[in-house]
């Protein structure tokens, strides 16, 4: 049973953790140093055996400490999830221990987040790109990044000799068909935005 | 005797037919065009669909769908062609044999689609010669049709005999 008592069980004697109030499930904010032994500990003690998630989360240039990243686990027992959210120590180089050694399940999700978010995961067996490709300059989902990309070669010299294609900043064209994001989701339709650029309006710098 | 035949008589004509090599090598080609799916998401279940009996694509002539390059002759890119994947797709192209056509099926092949995105590519043709595209996202099993019937259109009217005389050196980087 997930209740308050639970949580000062799970805290007590831990000055590494601390209660993070959020609205859908328990959350605990842990130091990185102390996560893995932590895991362990939900994995072994609490039946919180099911890794379903792990991401980073991008709190923007002007925040004092930039990128967090967030693990959910499941217990079938409690029936019950439960979110670990670990701020990262360092805004230039962010990076935090791998928890691939207690959940092989965080081995692609750490990769993931490292090709997203640039995180280096600290003793993780292969911490390479996953999804594009090895030599990207860039980590798209960071703030800073624009929707449409930036432009960059081929990934294959070859290919590209051939062809002449490179990557290319996507046109935005009626797009990107986001919400404002000033109001509350459930009223904020999302819509085309229309960040337009073509051969007579040129791309804003 | 009124005859009701029509077109070749062998009897009349002596089993011979006029013609020009241009058409023969056409008509052989268009009616036995091997697809190579290059299926990289949805589209490519409707192109499994217009391979099935409801759409049956046997009727042109054109069920053997190849996954081989090489003993393929039309390349189908049914998806979204990221950046990652269209080196491979300009690979697999490279290693067909000559000659060969490229259909791009729906929205993604076409334009890059709805994914006005750091990691699509807009339009395969930046990789590889498309000679028919397919609007649709994704188009039904009668657009691919369609499509294919206009390719067997195209390939009839091309300069068979001239091309094999002026083919140009390879540029492959297979």
């Amino acid at each position: 049973m997930i209740d308050d008592d639970f949580v000062k069980s799970l805290l007590n004697g831990r000055d590494y953790l601390s209660f993070k109030h959020h609205e859908d499930c328990l959350t605990i904010n842990c130091l990185p140093e102390s996560l893995v032994d932590f895991t362990k500990h939900l994995r072994d003690e609490e039946t919180f055996d099911l890794l379903v998630d792990l991401t980073a989360v991008d709190h923007g240039d002007g925040a004092e400490k930039r990128f967090s990243v967030v693990l959910h686990f499941y217990s079938l027992v409690h029936k019950s999830y439960l979110r670990i959210h670990v701020l990262c120590p360092d805004n230039e180089a962010p990076c935090i221990p791998s928890v691939s050694s207690v959940f092989p399940a965080a081995n692609w999700h750490e990769r993931e987040t490292f090709d997203m978010f640039g995180i280096n995961f600290l003793d993780h067996p292969n911490l390479k790109r996953i999804l594009m490709w090895d030599d990207y300059p860039y980590f798209p989902l960071r703030k800073e990044f624009p929707l449409a990309g930036i432009e960059v070669p081929l990934p294959a010299a070859d290919v590209a000799e051939v062809t002449g294609a490179d990557v290319d900043p996507a046109p935005m064209m009626g797009g990107p068909f986001v919400a404002s994001g000033n109001s509350r989701m459930s009223e904020a339709e999302p819509r085309a935005k229309d960040e337009s650029w073509t051969e007579k309006s040129e791309k804003p710098l | 005797m009124i005859s009701n035949e029509v077109g070749y008589n062998s009897k009349v004509e002596g089993e011979v037919i006029v013609t020009r090599a241009d058409s023969v090598i056409n008509w052989i080609r268009k009616h036995s065009v091997w697809p190579m799916p290059m299926g990289l998401a949805c589209c490519a279940i409707e192109l499994m669909a217009s391979a099935a009996s409801r759409y049956d694509i046997s009727r042109f002539g054109m069920e053997v769908m190849r996954f081989s390059p090489r003993q393929s002759d039309c390349m189908i890119v049914a998806g979204t062609v990221t950046y990652k994947m269209a080196e491979v797709v300009r690979r697999i192209y490279d290693q067909m044999g000559d000659p060969k056509w490229v259909v791009a099926m729906g929205a993604c092949a076409s334009t890059g689609g709805m994914y006005r995105s750091y990691a699509v590519m807009q339009g395969v043709d930046n990789v590889v010669p498309v000679d028919v595209y397919v609007s649709g996202c994704p188009p039904r099993p009668e657009a691919l049709l369609d499509a294919m019937m206009k390719l067997q259109g195209k390939i009839g009217n091309e300069s068979s005999v001239r091309n094999l005389s002026n083919k140009p050196e390879p540029t492959g980087v297979a």
